[in-house]
């Protein structure tokens, strides 16, 4: 496949076309809505199924129902929207159904503003619904990035029959980039043995978040543990960027991931030794990874476009090992190279 | 003392026996409760138009939530007030499979509002088995968008008080005026008759999907002995004559296609 100019929210939509998305159920929200645009026409065209629904709480259990039937489902959203879905969410998750969700952050809380932002980290990472359960959550960086995430969400959520999250922010899905696409694959022909297709020649399925008695639920609740503790053993997923002989650490994802890897650039025309970590599965997270580098380091400076999310989690990866220092911004203003570069350097005056 | 399923006896002749849609077992409900009846009506159509292998039911969030365990076909079990969605999603999916929600008047007709009234206008091929009791069974004897003027709930110790609490919500009213929908009747089950018409009224509604004309409910005003604080005969009565001078019986809305099905 050749390289060509797209968008990142229609980047997506049409990657997942050609992974064999079977349903797609949404609901308009900027800024991801060229993707629900997109795949409204390109579904409909592949004979597939395409759903605008009358809320989110409606497309998420829509997709819920897609998904217990055994079909390649997903849906895309941003922070209002996934505050809506989040019942869906945790029923999907005591239920055991795959399901991809792509969540283009934008700048709250409440209404707040349609520019990109990072501050939905620990609603993805920590708090999806209610219940005990995590999504596993995918940070692209770039368009192509976000197109080769949405195979491994899909990939990933059917291994673990898991709800797979994409989180992506205004910026991943407004911009638009040269990026391939991968190649048309076939939408599978047959639905899992667990799906609901009709009690035809075996016994009926049943697919429930329903667990009557504590005993019970506490099992499922354990498997469900297992099998997170399966996904972080196997699936943290990260890039470093000169972090061999860095003195210092930087830490960011998403579009401030990509931004920092101009900070890298600069810093070392500077003469100050820096390597950065782009986390990209936020859960499960690159601990051990920024622990072993934090203790070669002489300070840690994270960067987001939240308050500080992500860096509880680097607290407590890093546990003391080195002096950590945020930079963040907030409400949807992207941080500039420049200003992360005055922390850096505050930073480096500050450990020699 | 009742028999239990399992303890009927293999001599004794069996005259009366489950749908094999029904699955052999106990059910929860408080005697004189009529989702054990309309459970029964949904096994006999499953049965009757031999569709038990290819039907899929989605169970509300109410007193019927274990339906999945009394059923023999796959089902899934919804959020509260979100079948119709989680139908819709399944539904678009697998348009060979028959596809059918059961919900209680809480589940429909207060926070699932939104769900069930768009899955009708938009046509969806499903069908609705709704069960209007008057109250929230499941959590204690609430008040329910459909409990009658003056009716007394643990939410409503004095009454249902309209100028506060809201009127009756009435939903085959409401959902007869969506385009989408095809089929609308309100039925009761408290006697004989009115259980065989009630029968009729879910067949007919399983064959609108079947023939792919659109989105039926059959309403079923039921009973709640326990949350009501009558024994199964008064509530029956009750039922019968408080409930309908509310919510009327009969179809509200029945296109010709319908019509001309022979249910
Ligand atoms: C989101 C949510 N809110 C509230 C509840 C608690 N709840 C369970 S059943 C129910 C009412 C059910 O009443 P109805 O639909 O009338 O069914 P019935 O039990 O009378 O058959 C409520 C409020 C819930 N499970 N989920
Ligand atoms: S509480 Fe009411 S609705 Fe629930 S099973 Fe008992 S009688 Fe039926």
């Amino acid at each position: 496949m050749a390289k060509e100019l797209l968008k990142g929210n229609v980047a997506f939509a049409e990657a997942a076309v050609r992974n064999g998305l079977e349903a797609y159920f949404g609901y308009p929200i900027t800024p991801q809505s060229e993707g629900l645009e997109h795949l409204s026409g390109r579904l409909i065209e592949e004979g597939r199924v395409f759903l605008q629904a009358e809320s989110e709480v409606a497309a998420i259990n829509m997709v819920y129902g897609a998904a217990c039937a055994g079909v390649r489902v997903m849906t895309s959203t941003s922070g209002p929207g996934l505050a809506l879905m989040a019942e869906g969410l945790s029923y999907i998750a005591g239920s055991e159904v795959p399901v991809v969700i792509v969540n283009m952050m934008r700048g709250g809380p409440g209404l707040g503003n349609i520019q990109p932002a990072q501050a939905d980290y620990n609603f993805m990472t920590k708090s999806a619904g209610h219940g005990d359960f995590r999504p596993l959550v995918l940070a692209p960086s770039s368009v192509q990035e976000i197109i080769d995430m949405v195979g491994l969400a899909f990939e990933l959520a059917e291994k673990y029959r898991t709800l797979v999250m994409i989180a992506g922010d205004g910026s991943i899905g407004q911009m638009m980039e040269s990026a391939e696409l991968p190649p048309m694959q076939p939408v599978r022909e047959t639905r899992p043995d667990w799906a609901v297709t009709g009690a035809k020649g075996r016994e009926k399925n049943v697919i429930t978040s329903l667990a009557l008695g504590a005993e019970n639920l506490e099992r499922l609740n354990l498997r469900l543990q297992e099998k997170l503790a399966e996904v972080k053993a196997n699936e943290v997923r990260y890039q470093t960027y000169d972090t061999d002989d860095a003195d210092l650490l930087l830490i960011a994802y998403g579009t401030v991931g990509r931004i920092c890897t101009s900070v890298v650039r600069e810093a070392r025309k500077a003469g100050i030794k820096v390597g950065l970590l782009r986390p990209q599965t936020l859960w499960p997270f690159a601990e051990d990874k920024i622990r072993e580098l934090a203790e070669q380091a002489r300070g840690v400076l994270v960067v987001e476009m939240s308050a500080g999310q992500m860096l509880e989690d680097v607290e407590r990866a890093v546990a003391g090992a080195a002096p950590i220092r945020f930079h963040g911004r907030l409400g949807g203003v992207v941080p500039m190279v420049d200003e992360i570069m005055a922390d850096l350097k505050k930073l480096d005056a500050e450990t020699k | 003392m009742s028999v239990r399923v399992k303890d009927i006896p293999e001599e004794m002749e069996v005259v009366y026996d489950f749908p094999e849609a029904v699955a052999k077992v106990d059910t929860h409900y408080c005697p004189g409760c009529v989702h054990g009846i309309v459970h029964r009506l949904v096994g006999e159509v499953i049965d009757e138009l031999g569709i038990r292998e290819r039907t899929i039911g989605v169970a509300p969030v109410g007193c019927s939530v274990l339906a999945y365990n009394y059923f023999t076909v796959d089902f899934v079990e919804a959020a509260h007030g979100r079948a119709p969605a989680m139908a819709a999603g399944i539904k678009r999916t697998s348009p060979d499979k028959v596809v059918f929600t059961y919900q209680g008047d809480g589940d429909l007709a207060a926070i699932g509002t939104a769900e069930i009234i768009h899955a009708a206008n938009r046509g969806d091929l499903l069908t609705t088995v709704f069960i209007n009791n008057a109250i929230y069974g499941m959590t204690g004897g609430q008040m329910a968008p459909t409990t009658l003027p003056g009716m007394v709930t643990t939410s409503t110790p004095t009454g249902r008080d309209c100028a506060v609490a809201g009127y009756p919500v009435k939903m085959s009213e409401i959902l007869a005026e969506t385009a989408g929908a095809v089929y609308i009747t309100r039925e009761t089950a408290t006697d004989i008759p009115s259980i065989r018409k009630t029968k009729k009224a879910i067949k007919r509604a399983f064959l609108a999907q079947m023939n792919g004309l659109g989105f039926a409910c059959v309403e079923v005003l039921s009973t709640c002995p326990t949350n009501w604080h009558q024994d199964p005969w008064e509530a029956m009565q009750w039922s019968k004559e408080k409930m309908t001078e509310v919510f009327p019986l009969g179809a509200y809305k029945m296109t010709d296609e319908v019509k001309a099905l022979k249910a």
